[in-house]
């Protein structure tokens, strides 16, 4: 039930530097994101040694988590355990680099777990095998429930050192779960974490829901239900779950919710008369404001990461096109200029790009542009992929993707926005609408 | 008083017996929309769908006058077709002043959900204006949009896609009882 206050109690309490010393002179192992061709780093990773209290099987899990969460960006490959000529036997044995060099691990990981009276304690250090350098060691400490956080938090920091760039795996995706064949669907909301696992139900499928969306620091999720019998807005907070419509004009229907980044404004679609147009919202006091006004159909607003602006979709050129106007309205320019009706636009966390999907000759694409609209480049092609959403570094965004006909089920993927490593995340039932959080405190 | 025969009337209030037994409502045939109230928790009350014969009956509506209309991809304008359907829904619903009326758009799956929604609201309110033009009281009437989810036909081909595309008139006891 309390997700993110289990989170938290479960969460990493304590982060502590165990050293971090670049020797100098030798090129650190680096992958840069923004090549166009990258082989995957090969790395190891030594068994985690147990520790007081904790059992062979626990320090295992979190070794594979960590290994599975590098591997799993394409850009690393693990040298299997089979392979190691080494045995880590004690964390804070000296590494024999040689051995670790003859099976070309450009990387080590070593670490270590240990559990005092259901307090974990995950510690891991990263070696640059070539170099014979420590390049980095943190601690961990949490309760045992939460030793996959700790894990993803450890591969956050081995990401990070070798990227330069923040991780995103210690991150949680709220979505749509599905069941039932096309024609009798059931939806639920629930989130998990990015890569599949503790998965929650938020809701039960008795109502149709929609498309939710985190707030910026993910204690809040907006989404659209029809509780009511008619599309509308709701506000749930994540902590106990409690949920309440936002405030709505009768007879009017309202959906496609976002958060403004400093989380007090959601921005939407509201519907009046057949016609749909953009408004923004006070949360608190539940002022709204008309931010288009036009006979064609506004939606699907995201705001840039700095709150100055907003991009959403319009069909008032004839055919659906992606639009950026102020986040007080007003005149709007039109970005997107290919063929195709192009929708769902998301600004990215790092402002650079926006992704959105795209439909052209019979075929979906999730796609992204420079917010000028330039630079446009496919990412993946199939008969229905939609709403994508950013991982909360701006590098790979997750969307839906669902199959044709009577046996088409919707599925989560994933791809880097260099258009590589798409690849399915693995969910119990059928699933839609992704909407990944920022990275957890 | 009710104003339909005893026997025929089921009314689920806010979906929860639909919850209990959600097949009940599938068996109406073509009628089937008229349940997607319950079902789905519309907060509108579900009235049986009575005899075909009767032609005061929700079932004569929908299988007799024709409770549907279709559109053309990523339109919502009516066609000649259409607009005869909703001809005969106009006159027969001033003469069923006993129902109220809720006029669902749909969508098919080729469209984004958002923009969807936002499709199958114009059509539904294209079908409801239609209606008003030929004397239904707009007070009887509201307008939802399923965008594309709640399709009727699955298959990926536009035999199913034309079904899907689609503003219905569901009815149920309420208005002017």
């Amino acid at each position: 039930m309390k997700m993110f206050k289990t989170m938290a109690s479960a969460a990493v309490m304590a982060v502590a530097l165990i050293g971090g010393y670049v020797a100098p002179g030798f090129a650190a192992p680096r992958i840069v994101l923004d090549n166009p061709v990258i082989e995957p780093m090969p790395f190891a990773i030594a068994d985690f040694i147990p520790e007081g209290g904790a059992s062979a099987e626990a320090a295992k899990n979190v070794t594979r988590v960590i290994a599975a969460d590098l591997t799993g960006t394409g850009l690393f490959r693990e040298i299997p355990s089979s392979a190691h000529i080494a045995r880590v036997t004690s964390f804070d044995a000296p590494v024999s680099y040689p051995d670790w060099q003859a099976i070309n691990a450009q990387v080590l990981i070593t670490g270590a777990v240990s559990n005092a009276g259901g307090r974990l304690v995950v510690k891991f250090r990263v070696y640059d095998v070539f170099s014979g350098a420590e390049l980095d060691g943190l601690q961990f400490a949490g309760t045992s429930q939460g030793w996959r956080r700790m894990a993803h938090k450890a591969a956050d920091a081995v990401y990070s050192r070798i990227t330069g760039e923040s991780g995103y795996f210690d991150s949680r995706v709220v979505f749509v779960s599905e069941t039932g064949p096309k024609d009798k669907r059931a939806k639920r909301l629930a989130v998990m974490d990015y890569d599949g696992a503790n998965v929650q139900y938020l809701t039960d499928s008795a109502s149709i829901v929609l498309a939710p969306r985190f707030s910026p620091t993910g204690d809040r999720i907006l989404f659209t239900s029809y509780k009511s019998g008619f599309p509308r807005i709701y506000l749930m907070n994540v902590g106990d779950l409690s949920t309440r419509a936002l405030q709505e004009a009768p007879g009017t229907m309202t959906f496609a919710p976002r958060f403004s980044p400093d989380g007090r404004t959601v921005v939407f679609s509201l519907e009046r008369g057949g016609n749909t147009d953009i408004y923004s919202m006070d949360i608190a006091g539940g002022s709204m404001r008309q931010l288009t006004n036009a006979p064609s159909i506004e939606t699907a607003p995201s705001f840039s990461p700095d709150g100055s602006k907003i991009v959403f979709e319009s069909d008032r050129s004839g055919g659906q096109q992606i639009y950026v106007m102020s986040a007080a309205g007003g005149e709007a320019t039109r970005i997107s200029g290919g063929d195709g009706r192009y929708g769902t636009p998301v600004w990215s966390p790092r402002g650079d790009l926006i992704a959105f999907t795209k439909q052209n000759a019979g075929r979906f694409h999730i796609g992204v542009m420079r917010t000028d609209g330039s630079e446009e480049r496919l990412l993946t092609a199939s008969y229905l992929d939609e709403g994508p959403s950013w991982a909360p570094n701006g590098r790979v965004v997750m969307f839906m993707r669902e199959g044709a006909g009577a046996g088409g089920q919707s599925a989560l993927y994933s791809v880097d926005i260099t258009g590589r490593n798409l690849k399915q995340v693995k969910t119990e039932t059928a699933a839609s609408d992704p909407a990944w959080s920022p990275l957890l405190p | 008083m009710s104003l339909l025969p005893k026997a025929l009337l089921v009314v689920a209030a806010f979906g929860l017996a639909a919850c209990q037994n959600p097949d009940r409502y599938g068996a109406g045939g073509a009628g089937g929309a008229g349940g997607n109230g319950g079902m789905y928790g519309s907060g509108v009350g579900t009235t049986g769908l009575g005899d075909p014969n009767d032609p005061k009956s929700i079932a004569y509506f929908n299988q007799r006058v024709g409770d549907r209309v279709h559109f053309a991809v990523d339109q919502s304008t009516l066609s000649p077709e259409s607009r005869t359907t909703l001809q005969g829904q106009a006159q027969w619903l001033q003469g069923n002043p006993q129902y109220a009326i809720i006029i669902e758009g749909h969508a098919d799956e080729q469209g984004t959900r958002e923009y969807n929604l936002a499709l199958g609201a114009r059509r539904a309110s294209a079908a409801q204006d239609f209606l008003i033009s030929q004397g239904v009281q707009p007070s009887r009437m509201r307008t939802v949009s399923y965008g594309k989810e709640r399709p009727i036909a699955v298959c990926a081909e536009e035999a199913c896609f034309a079904q899907n595309r689609r503003a219905v008139t569901v009815l149920s006891a309420g208005a002017g009882s």
